[in-house]
């Protein structure tokens, strides 16, 4: 259910985005979900991929600043209601979202991934659990 | 090598016998030896002369240590004015060395030395080094520039008389600087403050802490650094991080230095008669007040120089320092009034938002300061690189750190001051004296 994020300072300025991507690109490394926050004078980039490890060193001997971030990643059926139950589940616990974002996963098993980084993961996760919610790693995100 | 001035078990450096001469004969031998130099100048140099004639004061005027108030200043422009050889003192034959200023602006400034000259240098260098405990079992590597800039071959000639092992390398080429660093067991390190973080820094990316290295001593100086600064280099390089403090019009490096207390910069008050003066007025300031210093070399043959002005912003410390030099203390020099900057009327040091800034956790030294016109209102924008630890993955985090920086700044230095995070490694590195200040509002 917990899995590694990275994520990268970016100055607003053109053309940022593009060479870490195909930095990343060089590398070999694949992008499995990736959201963008944006302010006026910069952004952080949030990306999981397939080797984080392998991802992290390229990026860093590229001069990036990497950070990594351990966030909460489940799945729910891909239908209308699928994001209300889980949001349900963390209202009636003390756990704060931080941020999430969400996207359509595998549609062989039509499912959807959600990406969640909480306050207090642990505790979330256990609580998500409980609520019977279930995970998925990085890998089967997309297979 | 071991000589006789720095056996481990001698208590001091005899070089260094005249920083512990009793204070009534250091004033006697500073009067005698100002007379000298007065004299020195008015039959010498037709500068001095006409500025003393023009105040009718003569060389036999000088009776006290106080009369040094009545000769008129010298400051940079005097040098500039004559060019390039209108303040020699002796003819050009007993000249052995000359020495230029990077003269940013127009024609540099020339500075020279006879062979006398050269050997004060050697001695106040000797014992600025034997202050910052280097000694002959010491590698020095110099890693100021060589060449005009009177760093490089000043710490060089001192460190070579100390009997040190001397790595000529000069500034820049960051990566020989760490693998001879590394291979040659460099114990001692010259430098301007600014390029060591780029050292450290660049070390640290080829997988090299520097605080494993025997490096245990850097001599900073050519540039003004504060207290915060130093403990950054301290923590981040595990060594012990001195100022010395030197002016070409002077000499060089070597006018004054840090000891172990590392509490105030020890002027060789034998050959640089130090003043401090009300920066406006002129006024000759009591020990113990801040304002600006004035030196007078005492020896100097070549080019001496009478109440030469530094713009440099200090006090002569009035304790006794527990290193048992009698020699009096300046306080570390963190502001030039050259430095100044005016931003809506309010006088701000680049010194005191480095200092604000690298009391924020996490903040790297890394900073450029700019100054711009907004409708006609100046702006002051500082941009600091951000790095992994301080660096959180939510939005909140970052601007939280901006806002801290921001608000430490404007307590300090009571103006409003944008902050731009900017991406690691995008503010250019120094590989000498840092430029730290653009002001961009008189460009259109």
């Amino acid at each position: 259910m917990k899995i590694q994020q990275l994520s990268l300072f970016i100055e607003n300025k053109p053309g940022h985005l593009g060479s870490i991507c195909a930095d990343l690109d060089r590398y070999g490394i694949n992008i499995l979900a990736l959201s963008l926050a944006d302010t006026t004078s910069f952004g952080i980039l949030r990306l999981i991929v397939d080797d984080w490890k392998k991802a992290k060193k390229s990026l860093e001997a590229d001069g990036h600043v990497v950070n990594v971030t351990e966030v909460v990643a489940i799945e729910v059926p891909n239908h209308p209601g699928g994001l209300v139950k889980v949001l349900d589940a963390i209202e009636n616990s003390e756990i704060n979202i931080e941020y999430m974002y969400a996207f359509a996963g595998n549609p062989e098993l039509n499912t959807a991934a959600l990406i969640f980084r909480f306050d207090k993961s642990d505790a979330a996760v256990k609580m998500l659990s409980n609520a019977g919610i279930s995970g998925v790693d990085a890998v089967s995100i997309f297979n | 090598m071991s000589t006789y001035w720095n056996d481990k078990n001698s208590p001091m450096n005899p070089v260094s016998a005249p920083d512990f001469l009793p204070t009534e004969q250091m004033r006697e031998l500073q009067l005698y030896r100002l007379q000298g130099v007065v004299k020195h100048c008015y039959d010498n140099v037709e500068f001095f002369k006409n500025r003393l004639d023009e105040k009718s004061i003569a060389p036999d005027d000088i009776k006290t240590l106080g009369d040094i108030a009545k000769l008129p200043f010298a400051v940079k422009t005097d040098l500039r004015d004559n060019y390039p050889f209108g303040l020699f003192a002796v003819p050009m034959n007993d000249i052995v060395r000359l020495h230029a200023s990077s003269g940013t602006t127009g024609k540099p400034i020339v500075v020279a030395y006879t062979e006398e000259d050269m050997k004060v240098w050697v001695n106040v260098m000797v014992r600025s080094l034997a202050a910052c405990g280097v000694s002959s079992e010491d590698i020095l590597q110099n890693a100021y520039g060589y060449g005009l800039f009177t760093g490089g071959l000043g710490l060089h000639c001192g460190a070579e008389a100390l009997g040190a092992t001397v790595i000529p390398i000069s500034g820049g080429n960051t990566n020989k600087q760490i693998m001879l660093m590394k291979d040659f067991g460099s114990t001692v390190i010259s430098v301007t403050p600014s390029y060591f973080l780029h050292v450290v820094e660049v070390a640290s990316e080829m997988g090299i802490s520097i605080k494993d290295l025997p490096l245990r001593v850097g001599i900073f100086g050519a540039e003004p650094w504060t207290f915060e600064m130093r403990a950054r280099i301290e923590e981040q390089a595990g060594i012990k991080a001195y100022d010395i403090y030197g002016l070409s019009e002077i000499i060089g490096p070597g006018v004054g230095v840090e000891c172990s207390a590392q509490n105030g910069l020890h002027i060789f008050e034998d050959h640089f008669y130090p003043e401090i003066i009300n920066p406006d007025t002129g006024e000759v300031l009591p020990d113990g007040t801040e304002g600006e210093l004035v030196l007078t070399t005492l020896t100097k043959q070549a080019i001496p120089m009478i109440r030469y002005r530094t713009r440099d912003i200090t006090k002569i410390m009035t304790e006794k320092c527990e290193c048992g030099r009698t020699i009096r203390r300046i306080e570390k020099i963190s502001t030039r009034s050259d430095d100044m900057m005016i931003i809506r009327g309010v006088n701000v040091f680049p010194s005191q938002i480095e200092a604000a800034l690298l009391t924020i956790e996490g903040t790297l030294p890394h900073y450029m300061i700019y100054l711009t016109k907004e409708h006609d209102l100046d702006c002051l924008e500082v941009k600091v690189e951000i790095n992994s630890t301080q660096f959180g993955d939510t939005v909140s985090a970052i601007e939280g750190l901006k806002f801290r920086i921001a608000e430490s700044i404007k307590s300090v230095v009571g103006v409003s001051v944008k902050v731009t995070l900017v991406e690691p490694k995008t503010i250019e590195r120094s590989q000498g004296k840092a430029k730290r200040v653009i002001d961009l509002r008189n460009t259109k």
